[in-house]
């Protein structure tokens, strides 16, 4: 093989210098070709969220050239027997003509819409991803915000972007809407009238919820996607603890060529998958539920499944908050599910980081992830959450469940309305006490070894089973986070009996600090160790001259003085 | 024909024209118009046999001339349409109580069932079983169907007659496997919790369409699977499990060590 460049290789390189010399972007390239991502499957969830966002922009691209955003009324002439002289909006005749006419409408529809449930589902997956192994702490509290708001924005665009086709199905959701600001004391029908350009359903909404829906959403998705990921480039990715993996370091492989194989071969499973699901699985038949008429509602009417909770808490609500006063109504049957709940249980995973920073008060910066289990009492937070919520999907499938198991819809009801509270503090304690459990599994499997099920009986008639101590990586695994205990805090009054400043402050900080870490077990400590190591070398020596030598078996670990290096 | 074209501008063709017109439209309206009574008269012998299996089939409840008990309605005046219903969906002879009469194998064959019915209708006089034409779905308007059915079906059946839950464990069934007759025949006696869409609420020719358009979901969805039809939830839990799943899969693949 010759050694001198082909024609392709040198105009490459002079490409490449072209662009150096004028923009220095050689640096930028060198410093991301080199950038070192850890391997773990846990760290692909974001770019699921991500390449369905790219899949989204690509199809709805192509979703905007046929759609018509506007409710004005004509009568349909199609394909489509079932729906052929009834009147209907554009939007909605629109729709069918892409689903029935348009070559591959169907298909991209459908892309676009699994996509839709895809990112939501990726982007909370990853979410849990992230507060279970702790990665929102210090440096990261801005980027879990920033995250947060993304998810927030992936709802609004999932919202809008179902209403749009104008159907029966989709506006009995924006009714929902409606129903809901108007139960904000005050200011809610002027907010409804604000919204709606009038009263409901009006003219105006599908063009708004478009404008919205293919600009500003979108728009801002993309700026946040791009602070999200400059972050993660500027804070550098967490990684597992494993051997030789330190706060100070990133274990991994480099983002050229390894990185930019993987992350770019699974854009296209992404993309492959949910064109798989797109051919072979409908999604919103707009054409089962017709067109938009305020006074037909369907049995079986629910919103995508991320907007399902507040469908839930709306059905579990008693009807019989609803108060009248002086003439006003206060929905507080409609208020307290669709606005109160919802804003707690987004404020408290907004503010979560700093929350767990205010009980630990740590400043330190953390690259290195917990096992779940090294953190029970978050790891029950998030657990409680996650159940809350679910018991608010299923009350949002209450009808579904009724008919698929056979069940009374009232039981069902009643049940969940009694769960939504029970459950999340049943979940919170089990998951906990999981927690703990594994947590002295570990110390027991540090200091003991794995069972071998060999049992061998010594001369004098003992039996024992023989343990195999784990080798250091296992270890390592299993020893190497510090312990977290509670806040110890200075006395109310100091030496000369003045109140200290700032001392109930300092209290309240302990009394959350006792509610996290109160509760634990610590890692095995080097001494620990020793101890039972010698513990082991005691009977070879004291029970038995041996000839197995399994109890030196036991001692000859080496030690585990890394953990303090 | 050439007599017939001479004189068409005879100044009576018109009123011929017109008087034959009105025969035809009179005519074929005789040949075709639905009646209740024209469904070919059932016989003594049908009566009487259909008294014998109410004697010992339905009594026990409805009471020995179908004049109802407690818990049990009268029979008479329901007509042939409300024991064709209930019998031939295997409803009645009720299996057990509960929250409502469940759809089960029919106990009596297709004549069992005829002679049952004209026992009833002979008590009193009630809807009659409908005629094939009257339910033939290739003689009615799905669209208009579509949107009766969106109007006065939808809320208690789902969109598209998937079925729907009501209160206490009652639920509105899955239309799919009905036949035409039977969806005909629930509108007009109003079933269990189901209301009564008589003549002047739907007219047979709306109960037709309203028969076409359910006709017309049997031809599957253009979209692939239809994931049994039950909406977004079906399609958030797929996406769960077939999205989320293989795509988590792939991701512990490419993340294994490639060493």
């Amino acid at each position: 093989m010759s050694t001198r460049a082909t024609t392709g290789q040198r105009a490459a390189a002079g490409t490449a210098d072209y662009l150096d010399q004028r923009t220095g972007v050689g640096t930028a390239v060198k410093g991301f070709a080199r950038k070192i991502f850890p391997d773990h499957w846990s760290f692909l969830l974001g770019e699921i969220a991500l390449y369905s966002f790219v899949i989204l922009i690509l199809s709805g691209f192509f979703l905007t050239m046929f759609f018509v955003p506007s409710m004005t009324l004509i009568v349909y002439e199609g394909p489509l027997a079932a729906m052929n002289g009834v009147e209907m909006s554009e939007a909605f005749a629109s729709t069918l003509d892409l689903s029935f006419e348009v070559t591959g409408g169907l298909l991209m529809r459908q892309i676009h819409h699994w996509a839709a449930l895809l990112f939501m589902a990726a982007i909370v997956t990853h979410m849990m991803r992230v507060f279970f192994t702790g990665a929102f702490r210090k440096p990261r509290e801005i980027n879990w915000v920033v995250g947060f708001v993304l998810m927030i924005l992936g709802l609004a665009a999932g919202f809008t972007g179902y209403s749009l086709p104008d159907d029966v199905l989709s506006g009995n959701g924006l009714r929902i809407t409606d129903g809901v600001v108007k139960s904000i004391p005050v200011v809610g029908s002027y907010m409804s009238y604000f919204i709606f350009g009038g009263e409901f359903p009006g003219e105006h909404i599908i063009p708004r919820l478009f404008t919205l829906h293919i600009l500003l959403i979108p728009g801002l998705i993309l700026a946040l996607i791009g602070l999200h990921l400059f972050l993660v480039v500027l804070h550098k990715h967490t990684h597992f603890p494993g051997p030789g993996r330190t706060q100070r370091n990133v274990v991994g492989f480099p983002l050229f060529p390894v990185y930019v194989a993987k992350a770019g071969g699974f854009f296209f499973i992404v993309f492959g998958v949910l064109a798989l699901m797109a051919g072979t699985m409908t999604i919103n038949p707009v054409w089962n539920y017709g067109p938009y008429d305020p006074s037909p509602v369907a049995a079986g009417a629910q919103p995508d499944w991320y907007m399902l909770f507040l469908e839930g808490g709306l059905r579990l609500m008693p009807g019989a908050t609803e108060f009248v006063i002086a003439g006003y109504t206060l929905s507080l049957n409609v208020l307290i599910p669709a606005v109160v709940i919802p804003g707690l249980l987004f404020t408290a995973l907004a503010a979560y980081p700093f929350i767990e920073a205010f009980a630990t008060g740590d400043k330190r910066e953390h690259h290195l992830l917990d096992r779940p289990r090294n953190a029970p009492v978050r790891t029950g937070i998030g657990v409680a959450i996650l159940t809350a919520f679910f018991i608010l999907l299923l009350a949002g499938a209450n009808d579904l469940i009724a008919t698929h198991f056979a069940m009374s819809l009232n039981d069902i009801t009643y049940i969940f309305r009694v769960l939504f509270f029970v459950a999340p503090v049943v979940a919170f304690w089990a998951t906990k006490r999981l927690c703990l459990g594994l947590q002295r599994k570990d110390r027991e499997l540090v200091l003991h070894g794995h069972e071998t099920g060999r049992i061998v009986r010594f001369a004098d008639g003992e039996y024992i089973e023989v343990h195999k101590p784990l080798d250091e990586y296992e270890r390592w695994i299993r020893v190497q986070h510090e312990p977290r205990r509670p806040l110890e805090i200075l006395p109310e009054h100091d030496e000369r009996g003045v109140r200290r400043k700032g001392y109930h402050r300092d209290a309240l900080r302990a009394r959350v600090s006792r509610f996290f870490y109160e509760d634990r077990i610590e890692p095995v400590t080097p001494a620990e160790l020793a101890a039972a190591h010698s513990h082991g070398e005691h009977d070879a020596l004291e029970g038995r001259p041996s000839s197995d030598g399994v109890p030196a078996e036991i001692a000859s670990g080496p030690s585990v003085d890394a953990r303090d290096r | 024909m050439k007599a017939i074209a001479a004189r068409r501008h005879h100044r009576l063709a018109p009123v011929a024209l017109l008087l034959l017109a009105l025969l035809v439209t009179g005519g074929l309206y005789a040949a075709l118009a639905p009646s209740a009574a024209s469904a070919s008269a059932p016989s003594e012998d049908d009566i009487a046999a259909g008294r014998a299996l109410f004697q010992a089939n339905c009594a026990t409840c409805h009471g020995p001339s179908a004049e109802g008990r407690e818990g049990a309605p009268s029979l008479i005046g329901v007509g042939a349409a409300a024991v064709d219903f209930q019998v031939s969906t295997g409803r009645m002879p009720m299996q057990m109580d509960g929250a409502q009469a469940m759809a089960k194998p029919p106990q009596f064959n297709a004549e069992e069932t005829s002679q049952l019915a004209a026992y009833v209708a002979s008590l009193g006089a009630g809807p009659a079983i409908p005629s094939a034409e009257q339910v033939d779905p290739s003689l009615g308007d799905a669209a208009n169907g579509g949107a009766l059915f969106r109007t006065n079906c939808a809320m208690c059946h789902g969109a598209i007659g998937k079925g729907g839950a009501l209160s206490e464990g009652k639920y509105a069934p899955n239309l799919g496997p009905s036949t035409p007759t039977q969806i005909y025949e629930a509108m007009q006696t109003g079933p269990q919790s189901m209301p009564v869409f008589n003549d002047a609420n739907l007219t047979p020719e709306e109960k037709r369409d309203i028969i076409a358009f359910l006709g017309e979901q049997d031809a599957g969805s253009p979209g692939g699977t239809d994931l049994g039809a039950i909406g977004p939830v079906g399609e958030g839990i797929w996406v769960w499990v077939v999205g989320m799943g293989l795509l988590i899969a792939c991701a512990v693949w490419i993340g294994a060590k490639s060493s």
